[in-house]
């Protein structure tokens, strides 16, 4: 069609006409922002960047021309395949984007739906507060004892200064072995843990004590026959009731809050002398005694206080059955029931819950309280 | 105790316009809790009413109901109709012209029962006529108060329909009650709380009339003769160290006791009787001292106190027949006829009726510990027992014979015998010598000596001075035999100076070493579990005699050697458990009766292992510690308690769902449980089949031992044949574990085994074995013949069927191997895997497929 010797205008190549370009250029540049997915695209730019596009075509025209045209030529075809390349790339980007985005949202799963293939177990809320109350202690220094629960009647009354006519070695309250001369009970305290660590312990001692305990109560709201106390002891020398109430303040910070204060009374305990009450004040109404809806305060009763258990000095019977001299040594102990707390703390309503072992129970309080 | 805040006012000077809360409080503040309050919160109008006239009706619930008018003065209807009160009563035990107590609309009752008009059985009723116990004056629920027999013809004759009945009747009076801790027996009489009450005003000088401070006469000759003739003092303490006897003579045993002494009696909570009955009973409420009245007719000799006889019996005062017990001590007519157990209850014989005349009073000081055994033994508890086992003044006991008499003979008529009998055996107790700075050293307040002294004066000790400032010489009085040493005086310090004075001074250990090995593991094997998806439980340890047949334990099975409770709560369940699958499966029960279908449980606690009859605990001496020797038998008494875990799961232990069907719990899943405790504290376990351990299922239950053979526990299904006699759902699964023998193996340091960082190498064998050949052997003779490369053995497959020769299954292991000190070759690794199925054969008789 046209040879190198011919003269040349450029006009005549229609291939390389500045206008051919730019339409070739802008039906390029049309059909890519028309693809509306990959595959398009690939089309696109098969027709519009492969070897028969076009734009390809013409490039290859430019050899034809004399070199005076050649430059102009190569410029301007070079500029609308690199435009057209660019275009591509860009488009390629979007759709890609938009692929990986839809893709995402075509993955989506409904998260609400439920998906426990096993329920989670749990810990029971009376070993829960048993390893709070624990933990705390041992964090101050103390150590934690433990005893068997079938014990040496020795050992939970006589050593305690509880004699053959207390009340509490009378069958009502008191599981005793058969036959019953063997001198064995379930222990209705954590007391013997006491009398164990003191025979066989050089003071200083600071122990807690928790377990469960027995006594032949039938199971009701507030009653049940096992249940679980921690009791604390601490023999040293120098001790005295102040220390007492120190550790007694600690024990309810550790319970129900910083801020709770606490008030003491006298009481009366075989094991100790003096012996101690504590209230401390109720960690609900803050001592106003006045429940959230008006009325009385359903945890302390309106009182604004709450009782929170027995403690003492140890008495000078005790030190002397357990090998201690009260003349160089003293001690205190104190003691509360789990259950109580838990029931205060946590507002469990009674002591069924606690002891039928519904899985409803445990598992609401999970691995720690 | 209750007392009257009138009557405390007798004998003490009650803060100006104190109520009755600011008295139970200043009481609270020198130890004595409160218990409740009484009376004072009834609000008027209660007005005293006429009944002028009643219509009687039978109604269809079968009640009597009377519709009565009643003339109640210048209110109610009076004021606003101009006509007398319409009242519907539901008690006959009045007649018309009764005086009685009306509580009209607008009225408060005690407990907060807001009194309005309102119909019933068709008929508005404008009010109450009031019972005893409905206006808090006592418990008396049967019929209506008539004023005449409430208060004597001669008081009601002075009354008009419209009196105020609040006044007339004290119940505005407001009464405390405090609780008694055992050793402030004294406290049992408005006398010791009115002395305590003093106390907690700061015992003011002439603050505290003592209403035991009266003339008594002298004791003489001509007294009713009383002879104390104990044989056997219990623990050396004689049982009668003081018997007062006194005789009134021409009483008229029909007269009405005094309206007040019958209203203070009500508001201690104790119903009138009659004059004798109610005196005794006033003056032990005064001073703390029981009385007993006798009439004197049915007396044919001296009273001798003594010892029961074997076999002897008495029928008490409330109809009970009684065998006596050689520890009783009793009041005898001349030594034969039993008048009653002394300080405990009277015989009904000897009882003052309503035609005694002549009374012998007996004021007397009883052993504690003699009446408590009597009380108890007898399950007989009266306000003397209480009284006496707690301590009552021994030198109160003339007083309150005198102030007896003179009540008698006051509203009785009558004359008092001059004749005084007074037996007197006590002894005044022991100084103590005590330390004026122990109180401080014991409470951590500084007290000044002055200030110990004068407080050990205001509780009525007696102190006098030693040859040092240090020591004083301390007598306690007659009503406090607690106070025996210093700590005792110490307590008497602090209180009086009050314990809220003692500081708050957290005491500081000198370092702990944390919890042991065993606490912590404990938690770990309970986490794990939790962790795992068990929920833990606390089962009771009470388990039924026949609860070792139904789990089909074998005779002479150390399970079967339980313990076993003197008094059980139930006699279904006598017996403490051996394991605690055996409480578990309760807790299962429970659990899938309510409804849960899939439940995993565990629990941790101890068993009770007696391994053979219980030894006889010792019970040595507390005054001192007991020898090593002594203590060794008493620990030795004891049963071994080893700590278990017991397993129980049954229904899925994974649910179905979305995802696809649920997993049903199955004995792997025990099998698993129990490794993965183990593996939580680091010991490696074996697993063999066990066939004769019940309450397992005979095919599906696993031994776990450590690796020296020590036994860790069981796992696996249930026997269906148990399934069935506990009622437990089919498939359930258990497992039980030995904790203690875990947490010993467990306590020594983990030594790290070096690993290889070389490429693994893995090939896959499949055996054919015969069916009864078990997995665990298999591999464990592929881990023998492997070779020091293997790193891993994996079943991943478990083939039984058609295409294999019958009796026979396939199992698929892969092995990974790897070297410590190089990439193994192909050729290596065949020659390994050789090497493990050679063994396999020999051992199993596995042959490569
Ligand atoms: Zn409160």
């Amino acid at each position: 069609m046209s040879g190198p010797n011919t003269d040349y205008d450029p006009v005549e190549v229609s291939a390389l006409d500045p206008a051919a370009i730019e339409a070739a250029s802008e039906d390029a540049l049309a059909a890519i922002a028309a693809a509306t997915s990959l595959d398009q695209l690939k089309a696109v730019r098969i027709s519009h960047q492969g070897e028969r596009s076009p734009l390809a075509l013409a490039n290859r025209e430019i050899g034809a021309l004399p070199p005076s045209a050649k430059a102009e030529a190569g410029k301007r075809v070079g500029r609308a395949r690199a435009g057209v390349a660019a275009a591509i790339a860009a488009r390629q980007t979007e759709l890609e984007a938009e692929r990986d985005e839809r893709i995402l949202v075509e993955e989506r799963v409904d998260v609400t739906v439920p998906a426990t293939r096993r329920t989670p177990g749990a810990r029971h809320p009376i070993e829960l507060v048993t390893q709070r109350l624990a933990d705390a202690f041992v964090g101050m220094g103390w150590e934690v004892a433990e005893g068997p629960e079938l014990e040496a009647e020795w050992l939970n009354f006589d050593a305690l200064n509880l004699g053959p006519d207390h009340p509490a070695r009378q069958m009502q309250d008191t599981f005793f072995l058969d036959p019953v001369d063997s001198g064995l009970v379930l222990r209705t305290h954590t007391s013997p843990v006491q009398v164990r660590t003191m025979l066989e312990q050089e003071p200083p001692i600071y122990i807690v004590a928790p377990g469960k305990v027995f006594r032949t109560d039938d199971l009701d709201a507030t009653h049940t026959p096992v249940f679980h106390q921690i009791e604390c002891l601490a023999i040293d020398k120098g001790l005295t009731m102040a220390h007492l109430r120190g550790a007694i303040d600690a024990f309810v910070r550790i319970m129900f809050g910083e801020e709770i204060r606490t008030r003491v009374r006298c009481s009366y305990f075989p094991f100790t002398e003096p012996s101690m009450e504590t209230d401390f004040v109720c960690f609900a109404c803050h001592g106003a005694g006045a429940g959230d809806a008006g009325g009385q305060c359903r945890v302390c009763g309106g009182s604004g206080w709450i009782e929170l258990g027995g403690s003492g000095m140890v008495n000078h019977k005790v030190l002397r059955a357990c090998g201690i001299d009260p003349d160089v040594h003293s001690g205190f102990a104190f003691g509360l029931g789990i259950e109580r707390a838990l029931m205060l703390r946590h507002g469990v309503q009674g002591m069924h819950e606690m002891v039928e072992g519904d899985i409803r129970f445990s598992q609401q309080f999970g691995m720690e309280v | 105790m209750r007392a009257p805040l009138t009557w405390l006012a007798e004998y003490t000077d009650l803060a100006p316009g104190a109520s009755g809360a600011d008295v139970a409080a200043s009481l609270v503040s020198v130890g004595l809790e409160e218990e409740d309050l009484h009376g004072g919160d009834l609000v008027g109008p209660l007005v005293v009413g006429r009944v002028l006239a009643f219509d009687e009706q039978k109604q269809k619930n079968g009640k009597t109901i009377r519709f009565c008018v009643v003339d109640v003065g210048p209110h109610g209807q009076m004021l606003t109709e101009g006509r007398a009160q319409e009242i519907v009563c539901g008690a006959t035990n009045f007649a018309v012209g009764d005086l009685v107590v009306v509580v009209l609309p607008g009225a408060v009752l005690p407990g907060g029962f807001a009194i309005s008009a309102r119909k019933t059985y068709g008929q508005i009723s404008n009010g109450m006529i009031c019972s005893e116990a409905e206006i808090g004056l006592g418990s008396d629920h049967d019929g209506i108060i008539v004023l005449s027999r409430l208060l004597g013809p001669e008081r009601a004759a002075d009354l008009t329909p419209g009196d105020d009945a609040i006044a007339l009747l004290g119940l505005a009076e407001e009464t405390i009650e405090a609780n008694v801790t055992p050793d402030r027996g004294y406290c049992f009489s408005v006398r010791g709380l009115a002395r305590e009450y003093w106390h907690s005003q700061g015992s003011p000088a002439g603050g505290f009339r003592d209403p035991a401070a009266v003339t008594t006469p002298e004791r003489n000759e001509r007294g009713h003769e009383v002879r104390v003739e104990d044989a056997a003092p219990i623990s050396a303490v004689p049982g009668c160290d003081r018997f007062v006897a006194r005789v009134v003579r021409g009483i008229d045993a029909t007269r009405p006791s005094p309206a007040w002494m019958r209203r203070r009696l009500t508001q201690m909570g104790m119903r009138p009787i009659s004059l004798a009955v109610d005196v005794t009973n006033y003056v032990m409420f005064a001073l703390g001292q029981p009385l007993h009245a006798y009439d004197l007719d049915t007396l044919s000799g001296p009273i001798v106190v003594r010892r029961a006889r074997a076999g002897e019996r008495l029928t008490t005062l409330d109809g009970v027949e009684r065998v006596l017990d050689v520890e009783d001590l009793l009041i005898t007519d001349a030594g034969q006829d039993i008048l009653g157990v002394a300080g405990v209850m009277g015989g009904a014989a000897s009882e003052v009726g309503s035609s005694t005349t002549d009374v012998l009073i007996e004021a007397a000081h009883f052993d504690p510990a003699s009446i408590a055994r009597s009380s108890r033994r007898h399950q007989l508890v009266s306000e003397a027992s209480k009284r006496f086992e707690r301590g009552v003044d021994p030198q109160v006991a003339p007083a309150a014979a005198q102030l007896a008499v003179e009540l008698l003979t006051a509203h009785g008529g009558g004359e008092a015998d001059d004749g005084v009998t007074d037996v007197d055996d006590t002894t005044s107790p022991a100084a103590y010598r005590l330390d004026v700075t122990q109180p401080g050293r014991i409470v951590g307040v500084d007290y000044p000596r002055e200030r110990v002294v004068q407080i050990l004066r205001d509780l009525g000790c007696e102190v006098t001075a030693t040859g040092d400032e240090r020591h004083v010489e301390v007598r306690a009085p007659s009503w406090r035999p607690d106070l025996v040493d210093g700590p005792d005086y110490a307590e008497e310090v602090a209180r009086i100076e009050g314990y809220n004075t003692i500081p708050s001074i957290t005491p500081t250990p000198t370092g702990g070493r944390g919890l042991t090995h065993a606490q912590k593991a404990r938690r770990v094997v309970a986490n794990a579990l939790a962790g795992a998806g068990f929920t833990e439980v606390l089962t009771y340890p009470f388990v039924a005699e026949d609860l070792a047949d139904r789990l089909m334990i074998s005779a002479g099975d150390e399970r079967r050697h339980a313990v076993r409770l003197a008094n059980p709560l139930s006699d279904e369940r006598p017996l403490l458990r051996t394991s605690v699958v055996s409480t578990l499966v309760d807790a299962l029960r429970r659990n899938v009766s309510r409804g849960h279908r899939d439940v995993a449980l565990f629990e941790l606690g101890m068993v009770f292992r007696p391994g053979g009859p219980l030894d006889q605990a010792p019970i040595p001496s507390v005054l001192t510690r007991p020898s090593d020797e002594a203590l060794r038998q008493v620990y030795a008494a004891v049963p071994a308690q080893p700590r278990r875990a017991g397993i129980v799961a049954s229904g899925h232990i994974e649910h179905a769902g979305w995802w696809g069907p649920g997993r049903p719990a199955d004995w792997s899943d025990m099998v698993v449980a129990v490794r993965s405790v183990a593996a939580a504290l680091a010991v490696p376990v074996l697993v063999v089949g066990d066939h004769g351990h019940r309450p397992w299922h005979p095919g599906r239950c696993a031994r776990v031992t450590l690796e020296d053979g020590t036994l860790v526990g069981h796992a696996g299904e249930l026997h269906p044949k148990v399934l069935a006699a506990l009622d437990l759902p089919a498939r359930t699964v258990a497992a039980e574990i030995d904790i203690d023998v875990l947490i010993a193996a467990s306590d020594r340091a983990v030594q790290a085994l070096p690993f290889s960082t070389y490429p693994p190498a893995l090939t896959d064998v499949a055996l054919l074995v015969r069916s009864d050949v078990p997995a665990g052997e298999v591999e464990a003779a592929l881990r023998a013949g492997a070779g020091d490369c293997l790193e891993a053995v994996a079943l991943f497959d478990v083939y039984e069927g058609d295409r294999l020769e019958a009796g026979h299954r396939s199992l698929a292991y892969r092995l990974t191997f790897r070297a410590a000190d190089r990439t193994l070759t192909t050729d290596e690794v065949n020659g390994f895997r050789d090497a493990a199925v050679a063994v396999a054969a020999q051992a199993t008789g596995a042959v490569q497929r």
